[in-house]
C-alpha cells in the first residue's frame, strides 16, 4: 500500500468528517448542539492530542475561512433588515445591558490573565454573545414559541447581531494591531457600510435579491456561494472584516431569495462550519487547557449569572411572569458559534497569547453544554422555588 | 376578529386570537423554513403555552377539516327547500381505491344519483369538480344527494 500525500488526505479528510458525523448524532441524540462535540474532536486530532493530521491542514484552514463566511451570511439572511430595525428600536435597553453585563466578565478576566488589551478586547466578544443557534432551536424544542417572553428573547439576540456588525470590524482592526487612525476610519468605513446596507435593503432589498436569484439550484448556488466569497473578500481587502462582508450581504438579499437561500446553503454552512470549529480545536494545545480551567470555570458561572439577569430584566420590562423572566434569563445563557467565530479571528491573527485560545475554547465547550441544560431545567427550579409541586402543563383539552 | 400578529425575528410569525368561550387564546406560527405550530395560551397565566407542531400534510387537513363543516352548512341552507335532499361532506379514507384517480372513474352520478359538489384541499375549496378532477389521500368530498345516495357514495369512495 502506498500512503501518497493526496491519498494520505482524502483518507484523513474522510476520517474527519466521518468522525463529525458520528459525533453530531450523538449530539442530536442527547439533544445538544454539536459544536462543542467538534472542538473536542478537532482538540483530539490537533496539536499534542492523540493523532495529528498534517496532510489536510491546508484544505481545513480554507474551508474553515469558507465556514465562517457562510456562518455569517446564514445570519445576516435570518433576518430582514425590517426585524432588525425594529428589532434594535424596541430592544436597545436591554441590549445596552447586555453589552455591559456580559462584556464585563470577559475584560477582567482577560486582564487578570495578562492577556492584553488586544485578549480583552476579543473575549469581551466571546462571553457577550448569545448563541442564536442553540437559543432558536432550544425555544422551538421546548415549545415556547407562543410564549410572551420569546419576542423578547429574540430581539435581544437581534441586538446581539447588529452589534456584531460594528464590533467585527473594531476586532480586526485592533487585532491587526493598526494605528489609532487606520482604525478610526476602517471603523467609520464598516459603520457606514453598515448603514449604507440596511438602506438599501429596506427600500431596494429585492434588486439585491435579483441579482442572486436564480430558478436553477446550481446558478443559484454558484451566485451565492461567489457572491459571498466576493464581498468577504473585498470587506477583508479594506481590513474591515470579511465576515461583516458576508453578514451585510445575507441583510441585503431578501424576501422569497432569502429563504431558497437558507435552504440551499444550510448543509454548505454545517460542513464547512464543522471545519472551522475543528480547526479551532486542532489549533488548540489540549495541555494548555488545565491552567486555565478555573478561570473557564469561574467565567462561565459569572456569565451564566449576567445572562440570566439580562433576560430576567428585558423579559419583567415585557410583562412576562416571574416563571417568564427565568426561562428568558436562561434561554440566553448558550454561547456558541459566534463566540469561536470570534477567538478563531484572535487566534488566526496571532495577536494573542496562547492561554487565550484555551481560554476561549474550554469557555464556549462549558457554555455550549449549560445553556441548553439551564433552559430545560428552569421550570422545575422555579417551581421547586416557589414551594409547588412541579404540575403537567395540560393539554387544552379539558 | 382581532389577530395579533408577533414577529419572531429568525424564527417566523406567530398569529393569535382570543376565544370567546374559554379562557384561552389560539393561534399558529408559521415557520419560515414552511412548518406550523398550532398554539394555545392560557389568558391570564402566559406560562401555559401548549405548542403542537405540524407537518405540512397534517395543517393542511386540519384546514380542510375546519373549512367543511361551513360549507356543507351553507349548501343546506340552499338546499332547504328541497325535500329529500341533504348534503354531507366524506373523507377520502386514507386506502380510498379512488385516491390519486379521477372523479370520473367513481361514475359517481350513475351509480348513486348523488353530486360531488366541491372538494376541499389544503384549506382551499375546488367547486364543482369536473370528470377530470385527480383526487387525493385527505380530501373532504361534498355531496348533494338524498340519503341513500349519499350512503351509496360514501362506501363508494372507501371500498370502491
Amino acid at each position: 500500500m502506498q500512503l501518497t500525500g493526496t491519498t494520505l488526505a482524502l483518507i484523513q479528510l474522510g476520517a474527519v468528517f466521518f468522525g463529525l458525523g458520528v459525533l453530531g448524532r450523538v449530539a442530536a441524540r442527547v439533544g445538544l448542539s454539536p459544536i462543542p462535540l467538534y472542538l473536542l474532536g478537532g482538540l483530539v486530532f490537533g496539536t499534542g492530542g492523540l493523532i495529528e493530521l498534517h496532510e489536510v491542514e491546508p484544505f481545513i484552514h480554507l474551508a474553515s475561512e469558507i465556514g465562517v463566511v457562510l456562518l455569517l451570511l446564514l445570519l445576516g439572511l435570518e433576518y430582514t433588515a425590517g426585524e432588525l430595525v425594529t428589532g434594535m428600536r424596541k430592544s436597545w435597553p436591554a441590549g445596552l445591558l447586555d453589552v455591559v453585563l456580559n462584556a464585563t466578565p470577559g475584560v477582567i478576566v482577560a486582564l487578570m490573565l495578562g492577556l492584553g488589551p488586544t485578549g480583552a478586547i476579543a473575549m469581551a466578544g466571546v462571553t457577550y454573545i448569545s448563541s442564536s443557534g442553540i437559543v432558536a432551536k432550544v425555544l422551538n424544542d421546548l415549545g415556547r414559541l407562543g410564549n410572551r417572553e420569546t419576542p423578547v428573547v429574540l430581539s435581544i439576540l437581534v441586538f446581539e447581531d447588529l452589534a456584531m456588525a460594528v464590533y467585527l470590524p473594531v476586532l480586526t482592526a485592533v487585532l491587526a494591531g493598526v494605528s489609532f487612525v487606520t482604525g478610526l476610519t476602517t471603523v467609520s468605513i464598516a459603520l457606514t457600510a453598515v448603514t449604507v446596507v440596511l438602506v438599501v435593503a429596506l427600500r431596494y432589498g429585492r434588486y439585491v435579491s435579483a441579482i442572486v436569484a436564480s430558478e436553477d439550484r446550481e446558478i443559484f448556488l454558484l451566485k451565492l456561494v461567489g457572491s459571498a466569497l466576493l464581498v468577504a473578500g473585498l470587506a477583508s481587502a479594506v481590513q474591515v472584516s470579511a465576515a461583516v462582508g458576508a453578514f451585510l450581504l445575507g441583510i441585503a438579499i431578501s424576501d422569497s431569495t432569502a429563504h431558497d437561500a437558507t435552504k440551499i446553503l444550510e448543509p454548505l454552512r454545517d460542513l464547512f462550519a464543522a471545519m472551522f470549529f475543528v480547526l479551532f480545536g486542532l489549533s488548540t494545545d489540549p495541555r494548555s487547557i488545565p491552567p486555565v480551567l478555573g478561570w473557564a470555570i469561574l467565567l462561565a458561572v459569572v456569565t451564566t449569572a449576567t445572562k440570566i439577569a439580562t433576560g430576567w430584566w428585558a423579559a419583567q420590562r415585557a410583562g412576562a411572569s416571574r416563571l417568564g423572566q427565568a426561562r428568558a434569563g436562561t434561554a440566553l445563557v448558550a454561547r456558541g458559534e459566534f463566540s469561536i467565530v470570534i477567538a478563531g479571528l484572535a487566534v488566526a491573527a496571532g495577536a494573542v497569547p496562547a492561554e487565550f485560545a484555551a481560554l476561549a475554547t474550554t469557555y464556549v465547550l462549558l457554555m455550549a453544554v449549560i445553556g441548553p441544560i439551564a433552559a430545560r431545567i428552569v421550570e422545575p427550579v422555579m417551581r421547586l422555588l416557589d414551594g409547588k409541586q412541579p404540575v403537567r402543563v395540560d393539554s387544552g383539552a379539558e | 376578529m382581532n389577530v395579533d400578529v408577533t414577529t419572531l425575528p429568525g424564527i417566523g410569525v406567530r398569529k393569535e386570537f382570543s376565544l370567546s368561550k374559554v379562557d384561552r387564546r389560539m393561534g399558529v406560527v408559521d415557520h419560515r423554513d414552511g412548518g406550523t405550530d398550532l398554539i394555545f395560551t392560557r389568558i391570564g397565566d402566559p406560562d401555559t403555552t401548549v405548542q403542537i407542531p405540524l407537518s405540512e400534510v397534517e395543517a393542511r387537513t386540519l384546514a380542510s377539516l375546519l373549512g367543511a363543516p361551513q360549507l356543507v352548512a351553507q349548501l343546506r341552507e340552499q338546499h332547504r327547500e328541497l325535500d329529500g335532499v341533504s348534503t354531507r361532506s366524506l373523507s377520502m379514507p386514507p386506502n380510498s381505491p379512488y385516491s390519486g384517480r379521477r372523479l370520473g372513474d367513481t361514475e359517481m352520478r350513475t351509480r348513486t344519483r348523488a353530486s360531488i359538489v366541491a372538494v376541499l384541499r389544503s384549506g382551499d375549496v375546488f367547486a364543482s369538480p369536473g370528470p377530470d378532477f385527480v383526487f387525493a389521500d385527505g380530501d373532504i368530498v361534498v355531496v348533494v344527494g338524498t340519503n341513500a345516495g349519499l350512503d351509496a357514495a360514501a362506501s363508494i369512495l372507501s371500498d370502491g
